[in-house]
């Protein structure tokens, strides 16, 4: 989120899309409630089913699952058309005046430099016209017609209210309803908040959906600002924490890089790290990567970190793929080149698309890791369950050992919440049994590998031999030396630069926050976006003081916001050219003639003047991207694509299917189905009872929703003779499940292209271990195919078949 | 630290006194302790209070943990009740359908309790100790790392890398367990490295 839970009752307008709030965040919800009843905003409801969210809403609008793009371009084009755009912030914080080079063109459906054999594109022209003063090119006219706001103008152009509602199957005068509520919020005083969630992430083209909805919340004037945003809804207590800490293939802790293998040196791996402004005066605060990267190196290997080793930069893994994601790493496996894998709090057997294909990788595993609470399906994949877990238990020669760790209630530690708040927590409770630490059985992992290479040797051991351990108990570190090692601490006694005899900060001590990390291994911090969580003040993610001056929503004082307790990421933004606030009440920071201030931290330097320093400083450009350059692979602008299975061909490209760079394995390609054989548009989502497939280890929530079921409507309950309550079999080309029939008024036909589609919707609980009754997930059905960028899978649109049958066998 | 005896607990139980001796004072002795040994005790009492937060959704509601015995003094600690936290200010002490039956998830006769093992081609989990489980772990990575490891690549540029074995992390263990982890899986060089924030 860029902005926080507590801020949404500042809104004017929400705008729910791509999630379910009510549904799935209950009590951050209440806040949208909240904002109803006391500033009279209005909910907006964009969603394949009629949801709870939707129950409460306002105005709701039906669309078909995997067509959000097409949705929010015609949103965008209604803005142009009708002049609903907040021209001063438009023209002061985004690109819209930069010109873009010559060569760049967007030609039925697919941008300039597409290689169909490579899936791929060269991204050489999507870049601005750069000046002979090394700056880009803006035209503050907008008269240049390849200036963002033409090209922008002409992109959208396709997608009218007519074509909306052909792809969509949104009627017309529902989309133009909500365009109008949505277009008024392009007043300064009017503000839109977005609440999505992995309704918008699962998708084969799930990052462009957000991004679509990014450009509208820009050309509304509604980034920065209290009550709007783009508030990502993250489904796990702690999927915030685990990617700032960069625990994927590709990412180091804070957003920073694995190198690849052309960046053979460090001198090469910076070179392409200098984030040198594209505009005057501009901040680029990335410009400070090489601080955040050494201060890493020496937070995981101290005096092994030297200058004269470049700070132990062949210490990391060179990447020759852009990532081994989970799908690349289990298509690996299923083709028999992965030996071992661990399974830390994580439940792919349920997780991960196509069931029958996670199956067949783990059964091809020499031996399987799994750490959890509870017991997990996946630590039990060889088990036969008959019809719900049908493998052939003799044949399986994996070796499986299961570790018993703690849960929440019996650790100390800080959570990240969707708002970026680091909340420390306390153990309350004694483990069960023998279950132990995750941090103790990763000690004793690191520590046995150690002394095994101690004795043995071994290939390149000097990363795990000299990784920092430092720990009071070298058994188990506790969570307070981790968080400190994660804010960061002065190697070496800091001195003032411009004063060599003013001393910043005694060796040994903890730096106050990331400003003072420094590139010359002077200092260390394991996650420089969370320096200042834990410095020489104490444990700042363990305040406690809920106070709220004047009732803004920040609540500053209770616990820490990364970064620098920043509770509104752009929040410069919030201010005109001068620096007074767009809306006088909702003031978040203020420019007094010399400063900036006011509520909330300011996310700029205090002195830059307004006048001349863009509010978005991570950017080269100081401004915001309506046209992203070659930031993302399919493309600066969003484009619709219809779902890797989708029941109707693509109408404005009809030969591209699926998204045309999403990376998809041979292997797969068959199983992709088309609608003559499997007519229904599936999608899946989660029920308020539940969570994912640790509730129903509980009796209470196994209870409140007891039995796995699909939802469809009344019409092709009636086409298919499937009777309410009735059990029906559903199936794709990958897998079938057998459920009971909820034959719903919340789902209705949609007229898509002239072609009746219908909705089945499959809720994810169920599986073969815990109090609840055995059943199903949606990943028995679903494609294995990701998201073009981040490689997020398809799991809201794909194709089904369903007919009645009888219920399963029990066992 | 963050923990008291429960206040309300306090005056519930004072509360079940006073109404014993009113019934006592009207002269119904029997009835007085026919009454008292009806009442359950206040479950609350004298349990040890622990802030924390909901493990499910990121909403990451404040809850309250009661537990009878003191971690912090060495004491075994039984939760018995969870609750929402109304100093929180995102959730006010409110909870959903998920939060409101916590103590189910920390209680669920399916948490796991001893390292088990299964044999290749085995139908049962046999029961291991943390010792043999480990060492197990330890030597089954060494020898896949000793064989496997790639140094260079053909151009002879470092590139360090592991890539038959993989770890896939959490979503809900804590900022430092996923740090440590960070630490422990990179140093091997292991690059099938992700969490469930990619789904």
């Amino acid at each position: 989120m860029t902005n926080s839970w507590t801020d949404i009752r500042n809104t004017d307008l929400v705008v729910i899309m791509g999630g379910n709030a009510a549904e799935a965040h209950p009590c951050g919800f209440k806040w949208v409630t909240e904002a109803k009843a006391n500033r009279g905003a209005k909910l907006i409801v964009v969603d394949p089913r009629f949801t709870r969210s939707a129950s409460v809403s306002d105005f709701y609008a039906p669309i078909r699952q995997g067509t959000d793009i097409a949705f929010l371009l015609g949103l965008i084009n209604y803005c142009i058309l009708n002049d609903k755009i907040q021209w001063q912030y438009v023209k002061a914080f985004t690109n819209v005046a930069y010109i873009v080079k010559e060569g760049f063109a967007y030609n039925d459906g697919l941008f300039t430099g597409y290689d169909e054999s490579k899936r791929d594109y060269d991204r050489s022209t999507w870049e601005y016209e750069i000046g002979p003063d090394g700056f880009a090119v803006v035209d503050d006219t907008l008269q240049n017609p390849r200036c963002v706001w033409n090209l922008l103008k002409a992109h959208v152009a396709t997608y009218t209210p007519e074509m909306v509602e052909r792809i969509c199957g949104t009627p017309k005068d529902k989309f133009l309803k909500v365009a109008e509520m949505v277009s008024e919020c392009s007043s300064p005083t009017k503000t839109m908040t977005s609440m999505y969630a992995l309704g918008w992430t699962q998708h084969s083209k799930g990052s462009q959906n957000i991004r679509a909805m990014a450009m509208l919340q820009l050309l509304l004037g509604n980034i920065g600002v209290r009550g709007g945003g783009m508030n990502a809804l993250r489904g796990h207590s702690n999927i915030q924490g685990l990617t700032d800490i960069g625990l994927m293939s590709n990412l180091l802790p804070g957003y920073l890089n694995i190198p690849v293998e052309r960046e053979a040196d460090f001198a090469t791996y910076m070179s392409s790290r200098a984030f040198k402004p594209l505009r005057p005066n501009q901040t680029s605060y990335w410009q400070n990567y090489k601080k955040f990267f050494v201060s890493f190196q020496k937070a995981m290997w101290g005096d092994a970190a030297t200058v004269q080793n470049d700070f132990a930069y062949q210490y990391l893994p060179k990447l020759d793929v852009p990532a081994y994601d989970v799908l690349r790493t289990f298509e690996m496996m299923h083709q028999g080149k992965v030996n071992g894998y661990f399974c830390q709090g994580f439940n792919p057997l349920l997780a991960f698309p196509n069931r029958q294909k996670i199956t067949e990788s783990l059964s091809k595993l020499k031996w399987l890791v799994t750490m959890d609470p509870l017991e997990t399906e996946t630590a039990r994949f060889w088990e036969n369950h008959g019809e719900y877990n049908n493998v052939n238990t003799a044949s399986i020669q994996t070796e499986v050992i299961q570790l018993p760790t703690t849960c929440f209630a019996e650790e100390d530690g800080a959570l990240v919440n969707s708002g970026r708040w680091l909340q420390w927590h306390w153990a309350g409770g004694t483990p069960p049994g023998e279950a132990k630490h995750d941090t103790w059985i990763m000690a004793q992992i690191h520590l046995r590998l150690r002394a095994l290479y101690e004795k043995e040797g071994g290939p390149f051991p000097d990363p795990m031999l000299n990784l920092t351990w430092n720990y009071k108990d070298r058994n188990e570190p506790s969570a307070e030396e981790l968080a400190r090692e994660l804010n960061g601490y002065a190697v070496e006694t800091l001195y003032d630069p411009a004063d060599a005899t003013k001393v910043v900060l005694e060796k040994g001590k903890q730096v106050v926050n990331f400003s003072v990390l420094r590139d010359d291994g002077t200092t260390a911090s394991g996650c420089w976006i969370y320096s200042g969580c834990f410095n020489e003040a104490g444990n700042n993610m363990a305040r406690r003081d809920n106070s709220d001056p004047d009732d803004t929503g920040a609540y500053p004082n209770w616990t820490f916001s990364w970064p620098l307790n920043r509770r509104i990421l752009y929040n410069r933004a919030s201010a005109d050219l001068q620096g007074n606030p767009w809306d006088p009440s909702r003031k978040l920071i203020a420019w007094d003639g010399t400063k900036w201030s006011g509520y909330d931290v300011p996310d700029i330097a205090p002195n830059a003047k307004p006048d001349t320093v863009g509010p978005f400083i991570m950017n080269q450009e100081g401004v915001s991207r309506l046209f992203a350059r070659g930031l993302m692979r399919d493309g600066p602008f969003p484009v619709h694509y219809e779902p890797f299975e989708a029941p109707i061909a693509n109408v404005i490209a009809p030969k591209i299917r699926g998204n045309p760079v999403a990376r998809i394995f041979q292997s797969d390609v068959a199983q992709f189905a088309t609608s003559d054989e499997f007519p229904y548009a599936a999608t899946s989502y989660r029920l308020t009872e539940h969570f994912h497939y640790w509730t129903k280890h509980n009796r209470v929530n196994a209870t409140l929703q007891p039995e796995f079921f699909v939802e469809i409507s009344e019409q092709l309950a009636a086409e298919k003779g499937i009777a309410h309550g009735g059990w029906v079999r559903v199936w794709s080309k990958r897998g079938e499940v057998k459920a009971k029939a909820v034959v719903t008024k919340r789902i209705k036909p949609l007229m898509c292209d002239g072609k009746p589609v219908h909705v089945v919707g499959i809720p994810l609980h169920w599986g073969f271990t815990g109090a609840a009754r055995k059943g199903w997930g949606p990943n028995s059905l679903t494609p294995f195919v990701g998201d073009a960028n981040i490689e997020t899978p398809e799991y809201k649109a794909f194709l089904v078949n369903i007919e009645p049958t009888t219920a399963p066998v029990a066992v | 630290m963050n923990m008291e005896l429960s206040r309300r607990g306090f005056l519930k139980a004072a509360g079940v006194g006073v109404a014993g001796s009113t019934l006592g004072a009207f002269g119904f002795p029997e009835l007085e302790a026919a009454e008292a040994a009806a009442i359950r005790p206040f479950k609350l009492t004298n349990t040890m209070e622990t802030r924390n937060t909901c493990p499910y959704c990121s909403v990451a509601c404040g809850i309250i943990m009661y537990s009878k015995g003191d971690l912090r003094k060495g004491e075994t600690a039984e939760i018995v009740h969870i609750e929402g936290d109304a100093d929180h200010p995102t959730n006010r002490g409110t909870l959903c359908p998920k939060g409101a039956a916590l103590k189910d998830f920390v209680k669920a006769e399916t948490r796991l309790k001893t390292p088990m093992m299964r044999k290749p081609g085995s139908d049962k989990f046999e029961r291991v100790s943390w010792e043999q489980a480990l060492d197990r772990i330890a030597r089954l990575m060494k020898d896949d790392r000793d064989a496997n490891f790639i140094a260079t690549n053909q151009a002879g540029v470092p590139v360090n890398r592991w890539t038959t074995v993989g770890f896939l992390a959490a979503s809900a263990t804590t900022n430092e367990t996923a740090y440590l982890t960070y630490k422990v899986v990179r140093s091997t060089g292991i690059v099938a490295f992700d969490n469930q924030a990619r789904v």
